[in-house]
């Protein structure tokens, strides 16, 4: 493997509180120095002037839809909008069909992220057989396979007793337990969420007291488990309240929110007439819940961005507003939506932002990244704050272009994706064709 | 002068005095169902589709007979019958519809939304017969006119609409238009029926849309009262513990009629529930306008037809 040199930018790396001018050198996919002006003859150079170089982005949350919904998006097509989007590593969600609930699903989607060769690709185990909430899974196995988490996204695992079990178990195997929190009996079945505007539109509503009530529940259970346990998708102030409660008592419980729920409400189902790429889940809120997820975003109550990437082919997108599926894709628009939205618009700086998609994001499901020091796999995203984009979900790698955001004009964007100490995007020139 | 839009998706985005427009023509095609002979020219060699998805006996043959009064060519698809059966997508059902160049697509569906997605893509105008718990304008629009011809007016009456509003497009559509013509709507039923917030996103410039805290207060001093038919899978869903307890606490009787004005009009939109949200002696008594409603019902989809479908 070649040597890299990234130079003439702006480090900023919030493990090592580290924000000045350096250059870095990667050679064999490791970071093998970190100066103010490095020279190495015959180096393959990126020049960073004006950007910012940062540890990769990781995202907690994404469906890649393979096996079984490779129409949607395959592992490779997901890799690679994760790295058009500037993420160098993404955690797969296990509602695939099969459900990755055993270790030979789990090598499955191991060797074919390996073979993709693009982003790192860590699974995510279910929680229970087949995600149905009953009986738990072959967690120790699927560990061993390499899962980082468990959860049974898409679905909350209604039995708090079952629950309870689970954050025990996976105490004994080190995992987090990524909670899609949705109390069952609250939801049977739903378009959006329940207010004025699904009033006004005749569409079921969700109550945001469904997403309140397991958040809570499972807050007192990861006291009683001491089960380290990381909130998905979190979206009602409610929700950021509790944890905010629970991190003051010290427990391990960490959330995500999606840029989707930092930039759009459910006045938004109504101002584009039923779109169905409004409909997802949770469901966007009203102003007020949007509002507490910014105040989180600031304070610190959120850990982390993620996408909740969730790709459908524009056939299912096609249907009637309560027939289509809920999701929509996050990985090429996360960056300038968060740039635009929260940096620019004064809500968090540009090390807080890297805390989000990369510092902490390693931290809650402990991967060995998220930091640029010397001997470190060379996973770097660079970003450029002051790029104006136009987004054009016709140009999107991603197999599905199932976006709200089409056509709009964002400022920031990733500049260049390095995964072990490959420059994987934008891709060479003879890719282009 | 034809309507200066497309497509009728609902009332909510109707202007007073496109309402207006609409009610007077209506009046005018009123005296045409009253002739021996039933018919005028003014559709002639137009094609319209109703594109049923949902089961509807009333509005089906309601909107069949307008246009044919009109001489228009009217077909009826109902979902039994078509391509949704085998798979086919809405999308894919409308622009084969379109394919063949009808001048309106009407169109009922149980999903909230559906005529929209349709009016997207097609040229033709759409007409919303109902989707979902969403809108129903043409029902709107013939109690409007059923009430302007007893009062002479809306500006300033009190119109109570009673029952499961939640999953009422009749309700939603009726708020919205009853209120921009100035009435004082009033909305009641179980709590556990009602989309509380809807009245926040209605603004009307002069009436008002309010939940009323019971029953009887939507009732008292009304000028007129809606009934809503309540659907039996509501008391499976939970909604409410029984028939009998709701036709109690929620039905109208001769006793709680009393409570509105002597001269109160009682509506419902059909198929009526006897002796679950109206008894029959108040249903068949002289406040009830129901029949009055069927009969303009025509008038009013004429109306829609011609001025959507019609002109040039």
């Amino acid at each position: 493997m070649g040597t890299l040199i990234i130079r003439h930018g702006t480090v900023i790396d919030p493990a090592r509180g580290l924000e000045a001018h350096r250059d870095l050198l990667i050679k064999d996919g490791r970071i093998a120095a970190i100066e103010e002006k490095i020279e190495a003859e015959g180096a393959e150079v990126f020049d960073a002037s004006g950007l910012v170089i940062a540890p990769g982005f990781i995202d907690l949350h994404v469906h890649f839809r393979e096996p079984g919904f490779e129409y949607k998006e395959t592992i490779e097509t997901g890799a690679r909008a994760a790295v058009a989007g500037g993420f160098t590593s993404v955690c797969c969600m296990p509602n695939t069909q099969p459900v990755n609930d055993n270790s030979s699903v789990t090598n499955f989607i191991v060797e074919r992220g390996r073979a993709a060769g693009l982003a790192n690709v860590y699974p995510v185990g279910a929680i229970t057989h087949g995600s149905k909430g009953e009986q738990l899974a072959e967690i120790g196995e699927m560990k061993a396979a390499g899962i980082v988490a468990i959860s049974d996204d898409g679905r909350a695992v209604c039995d708090a007793g079952i629950m309870r079990r689970a954050m025990e178990y996976a105490r004994d195997f080190d995992l987090p337990v990524a909670d899609h929190c949705e109390d069952c009996c609250l939801s049977p079945g739903w378009d959006m969420h329940e207010g004025e505007y699904s009033a006004l539109l005749g569409l079921k509503g969700l109550s945001g007291a469904a997403e309140d009530l397991q958040v809570a529940r499972d807050i007192q259970l990861a006291e009683v488990t001491g089960a380290r346990v990381h909130i998905a998708h979190i979206s009602t102030a409610r929700s950021i309240a509790f944890v905010r409660e629970a991190k003051r008592r010290g427990l391990a419980v960490t959330c995500e929110v999606t840029p989707h729920h930092f930039t759009l409400t459910d006045a938004e189902v109504y101002r584009r007439g039923y779109d169905t790429n409004t409909k997802m889940a949770p469901p966007l809120r009203p102003q007020s819940d949007l509002e507490a997820v910014i105040e989180g975003l600031r304070d610190g109550t959120i850990d982390a961005i993620a996408t909740d990437h969730a790709p459908h082919h524009a056939n299912e997108k096609m249907l009637e507003f309560d027939r289509a599926p809920n999701g929509i894709v996050g990985l090429e628009t996360a960056i300038p939506l968060a740039l635009d939205r929260l940096v620019h618009r004064g809500v968090v700086t540009l090390r807080r932002l890297v805390e989000l998609l990369a510092t902490n994001p390693a931290r809650i499901f402990k991967l060995d990244r998220g930091i640029l020091e010397v001997g470190a796999a060379a996973d770097v995203t660079v970003i450029d704050p002051g790029r104006v984009v136009k987004v054009d979900a016709s140009q999107f790698q991603s197999r599905s272009r199932n976006t709200p955001f089409d056509g709009w004009e964002l400022k920031g964007a990733a500049a260049a994706t390095v995964v072990g100490g490959r420059l994987v995007w934008p891709p060479p020139l003879k890719e282009h064709g | 002068m034809p309507l200066n839009r497309k497509d009728l998706l609902g009332t909510a985005e109707l202007s007073a005095e496109e309402v207006n427009l609409i009610l007077d023509t209506a009046e005018t095609f009123r005296d045409v169902n009253r002739r021996r002979i039933k018919k005028v020219p003014t559709l002639r060699g137009k094609t319209i589709i109703n594109l049923f998805f949902e089961a509807s006996t009333r509005t089906r043959t309601s909107f069949e007979i307008a246009a044919k009064r009109l001489s228009a060519d009217a077909i009826n698809i109902s979902a039994s019958t078509s391509s949704v059966v085998k798979g086919e997508t809405l999308v894919d059902t409308a622009l084969n519809l379109q394919a063949m160049a009808p001048d309106a697509i009407v169109i009922r569906h149980s999903s909230s939304g559906a005529p929209h997605r349709i009016a997207r893509i097609v040229s033709a105008a759409v007409i919303n017969a109902g989707d979902g718990a969403h809108e129903h304008p043409t029902q709107a629009l013939l109690d409007a006119l059923t009430i302007r011809q007893r009062k002479g007016r809306l500006a300033g009456l009190k119109v109570a609409i009673v029952g499961d509003i939640l999953h009422s497009r009749v309700a939603r559509s009726n708020a919205h238009l009853l209120s921009k013509l100035g009435a004082h709507v009033h909305l009641a039923g179980p709590r556990t029926l009602l989309p509380l917030g809807f009245e926040r996103q209605v603004a009307p410039a002069e009436g008002s849309v309010t939940f009323a805290e019971s029953i009887n207060d939507a009732i008292g001093g009304a000028d007129v009262v809606m009934m809503l038919r309540i659907q039996l899978e509501r008391q499976s869903g939970g909604f409410f513990p029984s028939l009998r307890e709701y036709s109690i606490h929620y039905g109208l009787n001769r006793r709680r009629l009393a409570l509105a004005k002597d001269d109160a009009i009682v509506l419902h939109p059909g198929p009526v529930n006897r002796g679950v949200e109206i008894d029959s002696d108040v249903a068949d008594g002289a406040s009830s306008l129901i029949l009055d409603q069927v009969n303009n019902g025509v008038a009013v989809r004429m109306a829609i037809l011609y001025l959507l479908a019609g002109g040039e």
